[in-house]
């Protein structure tokens, strides 16, 4: 570490210096842990130790005020067979990822291939659709979207002009999902970003070669632009469909906390809360935590494997 | 998709180019629209407020805005904006201070279970919040600090936000290690080599995960409704709250003159800041 063995020759470093060594590398492993130690903390206080409380409490009964009492499987058994909100609380998730993360994404991957061979204003498109993820994550445009979806709002105004009478989507069952899910599709600008700069690392060569070998737009579309991105596709798709999964502000906005009209946005995370907090019953929200844990890492894995057949990784591919 | 234009090398009008820009600004109109709305709404007297797609309000109904300035159940909107500033301040200086602690251990130093603690570290990114929430509410419960900000602050000192670790590193490792070992050379041991020479390099991802922190904070709605109950120290998202359940239209225009209060400073901080955040943004996702 200082400077004065410098100058001690090499040869005499065979017996005494390792003692010296570990020494340093003793001091070195221990200023590691200093620095990681917030984190230590924090990864087992916040992190495994809830985990691990939360596991238990899903197979008891508790109410924050009496002490937890087991109940083995009865707050499961209960979730799956006697609780219908239960199921339609799925039911609205599931419905709301599969229609806001592949319309996004799409979106994301539209504006990001029409932005790529912009010679003038990228960046300022890049940032103006960016702007949306930031903003939309508030109470804010919740509100706004109530209100821009409700009945007599602007979205209903329009579509009455046109023929098509809605008398608002926030209080029709099908309709107010939608409203919510347009509202995801809005911020289409994290993904929209990510792709963009994955774009910008696609070799140009590539493209210079396939366009000599006479192959169409389309084509290299297909066979070039679509294997070089996704690896980025996929992260997308992963982070998304895992941040959907938890969506709540717009819900609560939309429906006023209750999830209406007729549970149809009573997501996941909204049902969860009811439980828990409205009406006290943390055990069984436990429960559904860590259902939603096996959930979305069962999604995950799946994610995971199905993209073996379609992610394509250019180091791999080049040996 | 530049290539073609040179291959087919005609200098005709660039009817592409001119469709592109024309449908990337119709695209943005449809979705500014929201903001849009939601600023003339907030100045449009109650009667213009629903049933008008005019944009323009007749008048401009300053009123709403005193009357959003009072703010909400006697709480005044100076107090629940200091509330909110404090919070998203203190998330701001903890999550800074504490994910960058952690980074610079994953990126730069050795130690035992490095790849296997760096490996949960990037899992916990994905662990939806609700898995750790019951708990760690009981936690501070028992600490007696539900209904204080100690729950929305302390855990941010903890570095538990994995997401901005995870982007300072990435950061970290594309530093020359040179710089570290001419350090070392000089007789700086972790410490000082990694707060004289390593922090203030990194200092762009720094500024990005504070940027991001405080956005996210301010507009943080879940766990503010857990923790805080009364109405002074409830946040402006918060206060926004009591208006979800009002069906009455007549509190409309202040409403979202409020609304437009709370947007205000994530619409400075994005114009101000925005090369930050999309890049950040962008280098989350590529480098990973």
């Amino acid at each position: 570490m200082t400077t004065t063995d410098i100058p001690a020759k090499p040869a005499r470093a065979k017996s005494p210096a390792p003692p010296r060594q570990q020494r340093g590398r003793i001091r070195r492993e221990g200023a590691a842990w200093v620095f990681l130690s917030p984190w230590v903390l924090g990864a087992v206080v916040l992190t495994l130790l809830p985990m691990a409380v939360s596991l238990y409490l899903s197979f008891t009964d508790y109410d924050l005020f009496n002490a937890p009492r087991w109940v083995g499987l009865r707050n499961y058994v209960q979730m799956f067979t006697e609780d219908p909100r239960y199921w339609r609380s799925v039911g609205a998730t599931l419905m709301y990822v599969v229609i806001a993360v592949p319309l996004q994404l799409a979106l994301a991957l539209a504006v990001a291939l029409a932005l790529k061979s912009m010679k003038r204003g990228k960046s300022f498109y890049r940032s103006a659709f960016y702007a949306p993820s930031l903003l939309g994550a508030s109470m804010s445009i919740a509100l706004v979207w109530r209100a821009v979806f409700n009945d007599g709002g602007t979205v209903d105004n329009l579509l009455s002009d046109i023929g098509i009478h809605t008398g608002g989507w926030v209080n029709k069952p099908g309709w107010a999902l939608l409203a919510v899910a347009l509202l995801t599709v809005w911020q289409f600008g994290a993904p929209m970003v990510i792709f963009l700069a994955g774009l910008q690392q696609i070799p140009v060569e590539l493209y210079e070669a396939a366009s000599v070998d006479g192959a169409s737009r389309k084509r290299q579309f297909i066979s070039i632009t679509l294997p070089m991105l996704s690896p980025v596709l996929f992260f997308n798709l992963v982070l998304q469909t895992i941040q959907a999964f938890q969506v709540f502000t717009p819900a609560f906005a939309v429906s006023g906390g209750k999830g209406g009209p007729a549970d149809s946005t009573l997501f996941y995370t909204l049902y969860l809360y009811d439980r828990g907090f409205v009406a006290s019953h943390m055990g069984y929200a436990s429960a559904m935590a860590w259902v939603l844990l096996l959930a979305i890492g069962a999604v995950t894995a799946v994610l995971f494997r199905t993209s073996r057949s379609w992610v394509f990784y250019a180091n791999e591919g080049e040996r | 998709m530049t290539t073609t234009a040179t291959t087919v090398g005609r200098r005709s009008f660039p009817w592409r180019r001119v469709a592109l820009h024309a449908g990337c600004l119709a695209a943005l109109l449809v979705m500014l629209y929201p903001l849009a709305w939601l600023v003339a709404t907030s100045l449009k007297p109650a009667d213009e407020v629903i049933a008008s797609l005019n944009l323009l309000p007749s008048k401009l109904e300053w009123s709403n805005y005193s009357t959003a300035l009072d703010g909400v159940d006697d709480v005044s909107v100076g107090r629940l904006l200091s509330n909110s500033l404090l919070i998203a301040g203190g998330a701001v200086i903890g999550n800074v201070l504490s994910c960058s602690l952690a980074a610079y251990a994953f990126a730069r130093l050795r130690f035992r279970f490095r790849g296997p603690l760096f490996a949960f570290m990037i899992a916990t990114i994905m662990l939806p919040h609700h898995a750790v929430l019951i708990p760690q509410y009981i936690i501070f419960n028992q600490l007696g600090m539900v209904n204080t900000y100690w729950p929305l602050i302390l855990p941010k000192f903890l570095a538990t936000e994995a997401f901005f670790v995870f982007l300072i590193v990435q950061f970290m490792r594309g530093l020359p290690r040179e710089l570290e070992e001419a350090a070392r050379i000089d007789g700086c041991g972790p410490f000082r080599s990694f707060f004289l020479v390593v922090l203030p390099l990194t200092r762009p991802a720094l500024i990005t995960t504070a940027i991001f922190t405080f956005i996210w904070t301010w507009n943080d709605f879940f766990t503010q409704l857990i923790y805080l109950f009364s109405p002074e120290k409830f946040t402006l998202t918060l206060a926004l709250r009591s208006f979800v359940d009002a069906s009455s239209q007549s509190a409309f225009g202040p409403m979202f003159a409020m609304s437009v209060i709370a947007l205000l400073p994530i619409v400075l901080f994005f114009l101000a800041f925005q090369r930050f955040l999309v890049e950040g943004m962008a280098n989350s996702g590529v480098k990973g």
